[in-house]
């Protein structure tokens, strides 16, 4: 054989063949072994909450306020209505926001003018941004600052929707991306204006994609603590936000905080089926989103 | 078949004018524009909105204490009064660069374990299998994991069935649930980037007779090594800025040494824990809020960066 | 011949032979800065109608062609598909661009309805006229010039929509709510598909084959009633029997629409349309290709006995 395939030959007979099948066979366990810690992780993630949380499930766990002094009568009413509350003004917001800019940068941005390109450059960093610094963003701009709205509702909505916003906008450019030239051409070629081919031919082609985004996005928002946290959630709220400018409000992540730090046990065990009812709205959420992309996705 | 009247070539005819006028509908398709351009321009109002509240209160701040107390002392103790009251800033960093040191130490290897294991030998079925649970790994909120390190990790299996003698609050029990929240980042990033590889690479070294164990190491491995790094930063960039696990396992006193088992916060937790408190808006106590915010906030600008020119250079070498 | 055959290879042509038979030769035919006018053409065609030309205006000025190209190269980035093309189209016929791929026919076609402004990289230089409007003066607006220009791509595209909403789309984008049913049926009809979709016109458009889609995508262009058709090589993706159901399609519809079609297909291009332009390809210093006329003249003339040797070596199949 030639010299150049000589140490390539050497190399397959060098040890015995069990010793290189050994060698496989370990790295490939060692691999499994990585994945498996992973999915033990979950697991016993999942199952040490459902443990301590599912026996204080109940109606009244649902609508009970939480009280400082009785934890066996308190409850995440508050908690429950202020994420959900959070979830529908968040989305307000973001879906049309999210869903302009996307159709901006998409269709309308000419990509040598650099204040286009500072705009999507903007989006991209705005992702890696820590939570908590959108919390002072909140706090210094909603809370104080110019709109002065105080630690309500409105604010802690708009705070967790700059935080999710950048998501809408890259799932949405992908979305509307994903609609084929051939449409566009197609509609501009029969004396369509910009305007009507986007709202009438790209948009509903991509709107699965963009709802898809849009749920993501919200669940992403309704999990996050710590923006609350600095924007000035309230724990143990004995009451629901009515006026959506005006009253304190609560959340799940923020009661969750509270009684997991709480000293005694009762109330850490409380937290626990809190985390129960959070998994499950987003279990919900993603599993909505999923059948939604399933189901409607366009195939082009 | 009759010619058409319009067909008749006299010029001047009845032929609707092609000249663009300002019709109802023109107008409306630059306010249209105009409204689209505006709620681009929000998201540069947000990078805009974050630097500016940062800025503000920081320089306020270091009229205050001065800038070379903050960053060069080693005690963090703006709580305490009197005498005790120190500004250096060094015990958060080093809190938060130990915090995510152990973070990384767990979710590297595993995660890019993972990865491999995803990319290289999964089957497609197994492939359906894992990727959602990475995904549903990824969608845990954090309140969760800090949950989990306070009631679980720290005594159930450090202090159980390790037997440590650690504190309540330690690094290590909130260094492994770090790990194991950006464990996901990792693996499903190193992911992409192991099977943007192109499958002629795999196929040459096969075709020398190598094994998959070597030609996933030696060859597929290196290829991807700029989106794999560019991983890793992102996950580190995730750990550093991560707050609530911190908070809930980590602890609520900065501290410059290294013992695992101690407590630790990180700027991130120091943040949300000082915002929670009863302090008065105006004082420095308060301001030191947006002095950590801004040192969080450029480090993560630099990390991503550096991300970005990885990601770049390797969707370059395959473009 | 008074060819102006001029070095660069690029085309002027036509008509001196048939200025001799036309009924009405322009005043300015050759003082007009040396283009002939392009008239008479229509006369060697038996399929002409003979009402077109019976013109009152015989003597009382001349045709005004449909489109005056003089000039016409547009560049991507800088390098030129399609270079210094000139040539006249005229009315009422269906006028076909040949040439091998990569001679810019599709981007000469593009140029006369708009369409490549819809590429940010693109230029234009030279003139378009309709009907001696200039086309790309600036106070045109594409959108109107879309209306009556229409176009039918290479490839089906209709909209993911029912067939009814795929015609109706531009009519409604018109404004024109009122009579659509009537519209649409008229435009299925004229686009030889009404008979075999008029009971499933709430069916979406893609459960339609290839030739269907394509027919679709002609009524649907032809639903706004536009003056003139542009085809880019409508029927390559397409089977033979949808091709030629097409062919006829076209035959019909020239006694209303002027059409202008590419292909690539020499013999459809001999089969149907009364004018052929030539484009040839060039390789300039970098390697870089793009097309010039060369030839331009009446169909039969440019298949039968053409005038330049590259047209010739191409009709002929010796190349391309």
């Amino acid at each position: 054989m030639s010299v150049a395939e000589a140490p390539v030959a050497r190399a397959v007979v060098r040890g015995s063949v069990r010793g290189a099948r050994v060698r496989e066979a370990l790295f490939r366990a060692a691999l499994l072994l990585c994945i498996g810690f992973a999915m033990l992780a979950l697991a016993v993630l999942l199952a040490d909450v459902a443990v301590d949380g599912l026996p204080v499930l109940s109606l009244d766990f649902l609508t009970s306020f939480p009280s400082q002094v009785f934890p066996e009568r308190s409850g995440i009413q508050s908690a429950l209505v202020g994420t959900l509350l959070l979830m529908v003004v968040c989305a307000v917001f973001i879906v049309p926001v999210g869903t302009a800019t996307a159709i901006y940068l998409e269709e309308y941005a000419d990509r040598d003018r650099w204040w286009n390109r500072l705009i999507e450059v903007n989006v991209q960093n705005l992702v890696a941004v820590p939570s908590i610094v959108y919390g002072i963003l909140g706090l210094a701009f909603l809370v104080r600052g110019p709109l002065e709205l105080g630690r309500v509702l409105l604010a802690g909505a708009l705070t967790l929707g700059l935080l999710v916003l950048p998501v809408v906008i890259i799932v949405g450019r992908e979305a509307i991306r994903a609609v084929p030239s051939s449409i566009r051409e197609g509609s501009l070629a029969l004396g369509a204006t910009q305007w009507q081919t986007i709202w009438k031919q790209i948009l509903p082609g991509a709107l699965p994609g963009i709802a898809t985004g849009v749920i993501l996005a919200l669940s992403r928002a309704i999990g996050e603590t710590a923006p609350l946290i600095v924007v000035g959630a309230a724990a143990f709220a004995r009451f629901n936000p009515n006026d959506l400018t005006n009253d304190p409000f609560s959340a799940l992540p923020i009661q969750i905080l509270a009684w997991v730090q709480a000293p005694q046990e009762e109330f850490r065990v409380l937290a626990a089926g809190a985390i129960l009812v959070l998994l499950a709205l987003l279990l919900v959420m993603n599993a909505g989103a999923i059948h939604l992309r399933n189901r409607y996705e366009q195939r082009w | 078949m009759a010619a058409r009247p319009e067909a008749a070539t006299a010029p001047g005819g009845p032929r609707p004018s092609l000249v663009r006028g300002r019709t109802r509908r023109s107008v409306g398709e630059h306010v249209i524009k105009g409204l689209l351009l505006a709620a681009a321009v929000l998201s540069v109002a947000t990078t805009v909105g974050i630097v500016v509240s940062l800025l503000g209160e920081t320089i306020e701040f270091f009229g205050q204490v001065s800038v070379g107390e903050y960053l060069l002392g080693t005690k963090w103790t703006p709580l305490s009064s009197g005498e005790q009251q120190s500004f250096g800033v060094i015990p958060l960093i080093t809190g938060t660069l130990y915090l995510t040191a152990l973070g990384l130490i767990v979710a590297v290897p595993l995660g890019l374990g993972s990865a491999i294991y995803l990319a290289e030998y999964a089957s497609p079925r197994a492939r359906r299998v894992i990727k959602p649970v990475l995904e549903i790994l990824a969608g845990i909120p954090t309140i969760v994991l800090g949950y989990f390190a306070l009631t679980f990790i720290t005594p159930v299996v450090l202090q159980g069935i390790f037997g440590i003698d650690v504190q309540i609050f330690n690094a290590l029990s909130a260094g492994l649930a770090l790990g194991v929240l950006i464990l996901p980042v990792v693996a499903t990033l190193a992911d992409d980037a192991l099977r943007a590889v192109p499958e002629a690479l795999r196929e040459g070294a096969f075709g020398i007779g190598a094994s998959r164990r070597q030609v996933v190491l030696r060859v597929v491995f290196p290829a991807a090594l700029s989106g794999i790094v560019a991983a890793l930063v992102l996950a580190a960039s995730r750990a550093i800025g991560e707050t609530v696990v911190v908070l809930v396992a980590g602890g609520a006193s900065a501290n410059l040494g290294i013992d695992p088992r101690e407590s630790y916060q990180n700027m991130a937790a120091f943040i949300a824990q000082t915002a929670r408190g009863d302090i008065a808006v105006r004082s420095v106590e308060f301001l030191t809020i947006f002095a950590v915010g801004t040192t969080l906030f450029v480090m993560t600008l630099i990390l991503n960066a550096i991300s970005i020119r990885f990601v770049r250079r390797f969707q370059q070498v395959y473009e | 011949m008074g060819r102006d055959d001029g070095k660069d290879g690029t085309m002027r042509q036509v008509t001196e032979p048939e200025k001799e038979r036309a009924q009405a030769p322009p005043p300015d035919a050759v003082a007009s800065g040396g283009r002939p006018r392009m008239l008479a053409p229509e006369l060697g065609h038996a399929a002409v109608s003979g009402a077109r030309h019976a013109t009152a205006d015989a003597g009382a000025g001349e045709r005004e062609p449909l489109f005056e190209i003089e000039h016409l190269t547009v560049r991507y980035g800088g390098r030129p598909a399609v270079n210094d093309a000139s040539l006249d189209v005229a009315e009422r016929q269906i006028t076909a661009l040949i040439g091998a791929s990569g001679c810019g026919k599709s981007t000469f076609i593009r140029a006369l309805n708009r369409m490549n402004d819809l590429i940010p990289t693109a230029t234009v230089e030279g003139t378009v006229r309709y009907h001696g409007q200039d086309l790309y003066a600036p106070e045109v607006d594409p959108v109107l010039v879309r209306k009556r220009i229409g176009m039918v791509f290479q490839k089906p595209n209709p909209f993911p929509k029912s067939i009814y909403d795929n015609v109706a789309f531009g009519p409604r984008v018109l404004g024109m709510e009122g009579e659509l049913d009537g519209i649409v049926e008229r435009a299925l009809r004229r686009g030889a598909l009404w008979d075999e979709v008029k009971d499933r016109l709430k069916h979406n458009a893609f459960g339609m084959s290839g030739g269907q889609q394509q027919r679709l995508c002609i009524a649907r262009a032809l639903a706004t009633d536009p003056d003139v058709l542009l085809m880019d090589e409508p029927a390559s993706a397409l089977d033979p029997i949808s091709t030629a159901r097409i062919e006829d399609l076209m035959f019909e519809l020239k006694e209303r629409v002027s059409i202008v079609i590419v292909t690539h297909n020499m013999q459809q291009a001999a089969r149907v349309s009364d004018m052929t332009a030539f484009f040839t390809v060039n390789v300039d210093e970098t390697g870089h290709r793009y097309g010039e006329v060369v030839e331009y003249d009446e169909t039969e003339k440019v298949f039968t006995n053409p005038s330049d040797p590259r047209t010739e070596a191409y009709v002929t199949g010796r190349v391309g």
